[in-house]
């Protein structure tokens, strides 16, 4: 693995050895990472490299699954989130998650939002009423869906769904979004605003995004790490690598020489 | 060094783009040894061919801009194919300057040989000649490193240009002296400065190209740093 940034930066999760198991297929390989604080990091690599798997480590989300497991060392808020006593709900209060296809809840664009909070605080209606309303604002949906706070949240468009998503995820005041593939089921004109959506989300959030579009990487992120076979080959800022790529393999797979 | 892209139309459109790169360099390498010996003869036929030709130099100009640009479009690019489209899109614009500078040579060398009032002491082109003979080497081996991607020759070269800047200013001193001595070889002596200029320039081109080619290889943007002086000095130091 090769670290190309000079870390003085904060850092909001450590990855210290981390393996993980579908059953006896070990998937991810001592994984040994940063996430920095308020910054983007992009996940690229190939189809079943394991940036998916890695993503849904930081906020134990293969908790659900029986026969997966996760061995080593994540340490968030000085504390390893492996271990058998972590807070699983708390955790993926301040870790959300957006996935590649837009799951908004069968209910109201209203209750989806203030569904999730519920879980975790008690608020008056006229305080619920302003954190849906600051959450719809965050994500840029706000104007779009405020006149139709009681329609379903699948009457939306593809983009407005997804960033209904990303509203959600931030209703219950993360530190950390992880985002898998957040605009591949989108249009080019989504995409942008769910780019830009990122640029501003990062002024307060620390941000982990997996990515099939290299060009997006470069785009939105500050930090790149490229994977390969459960591997991570190459983590750098990201300047440095789509300019100048330490590793053959990194620059081969950015190149499109996919061998 | 790298492989193949998975796109054949990729790798095929990079390869177009090379091999235009080379004919056009070996156009310009071609044009100045043309133009060189017009000043020699003053053959004023040659001359018009050497300034006719240009015009094939800038059109390939104009192909291979527009041929980098549509890569970019299409591929987008990044890292060292990055680097090898911004590079060669260089490259093209010092080519065609270096074409420019060899027309230049060839209509000074044409008005001086019909306008020459017999100043058989007064030899430009011998004055010339040596500095020509190292700017069409240093030329020649530019391109040849660009085409082998070889960053080692390129530092060479850059070094080699301090030498020429160097001979210039001798060639200057010295027809300035022929100019204080006899006034009557200034119009043949200017014209000579102007040849020598040109050359001059070519080889600060043949210098870029190679800096163009250290960034291909190595990431490095070298211009305006002494970065060659540095790795000289490291040489001395390690060997």
């Amino acid at each position: 693995m090769t670290t190309t940034p000079a870390n003085t930066q904060k850092k909001a999760i450590e990855i210290d050895g981390l393996n993980f198991f579908y059953g006896a297929t070990r998937s991810l390989r001592d994984i040994n990472l940063n996430i920095f604080d308020k910054k983007v990091t992009a996940f690229i690599g190939p189809s079943g490299c394991g940036k998916s798997t890695l993503l849904r480590t930081l906020n134990r989300m293969y908790d659900l699954y029986p026969g997966q497991r996760a061995e080593g060392k994540i340490i968030y808020k000085g504390k390893n989130i492996l271990d058998a006593d972590q807070d699983i709900n708390l955790l993926r209060a301040k870790v959300g998650m957006v996935f590649q296809k837009p799951t908004p809840f069968p209910m109201s664009v209203y209750d989806n939002i203030a569904f999730g909070v519920r879980l975790y605080e008690n608020l008056s209606k006229g305080e619920m009423d302003e954190r849906v309303e600051w959450a719809l604002k965050k994500a840029a949906i706000w104007t779009e869906v405020k006149d139709k706070l009681h329609k379903s949240g699948l009457s939306l468009s593809g983009g407005q769904q997804q960033r209904l998503c990303i509203a959600r995820g931030v209703s219950v005041k993360p530190e950390i979004l992880l985002l898998d593939e957040p605009t591949s089921a989108l249009d080019p004109i989504s995409t942008v605003k769910i780019e830009e959506l990122i640029n501003e989300l990062k002024e307060e959030y620390t941000i982990a995004i997996v990515t099939h579009n290299m060009q997006q990487a470069a785009r939105c992120s500050d930090y790149t790490a490229y994977m390969y076979l459960g591997e991570l080959v190459e983590f750098g800022e990201t300047d440095h690598i789509f300019m100048n790529p330490v590793k053959k393999e990194t620059q081969d797979y950015i190149t499109g020489r996919f061998g | 060094m790298t492989g193949e892209h998975s796109s054949k139309q990729y790798d095929h459109d990079l390869e177009t783009i090379r091999s235009k790169v080379l004919l056009m360099g070996g156009l310009v390498e071609s044009h100045f040894h043309d133009a060189m010996s017009c000043f020699r003869t003053g053959n004023a036929d040659q001359a018009e061919a050497v300034i006719q030709s240009d015009l094939e130099v800038n059109r390939l100009e104009v192909a291979l801009d527009d041929m980098c640009s549509h890569l970019i479009v299409k591929r987008q690019p990044a890292a060292n194919d990055l680097r090898t489209v911004m590079a060669t899109g260089k490259v093209i614009t010092d080519l065609e300057r270096i074409g420019d500078e060899s027309t230049k040579i060839a209509r000074i060398s044409k008005e001086a040989h019909a306008n020459r009032r017999g100043t058989a002491m007064f030899n430009g082109y011998e004055t010339v000649r040596v500095l020509a003979g190292s700017v069409a080497d240093m030329l020649h081996h530019s391109l040849d490193a660009f085409a082998r991607l070889d960053d080692a020759k390129a530092v060479q070269l850059i070094a080699q240009d301090a030498i020429i800047d160097n001979d210039f200013r001798s060639i200057m001193r010295n027809l300035i002296t022929f100019m204080m001595e006899d006034p009557s070889t200034i119009t043949s002596s200017l014209n000579t400065l102007w040849v020598a200029k040109a050359i001059e320039r070519i080889a600060d081109h043949a210098k870029n190209i190679a800096e163009h080619t250290i960034y291909i290889v190595e990431g490095k943007d070298i211009r305006h740093s002494d970065y060659v002086a540095i790795k000289q000095d490291q040489k001395v130091d390690n060997g």
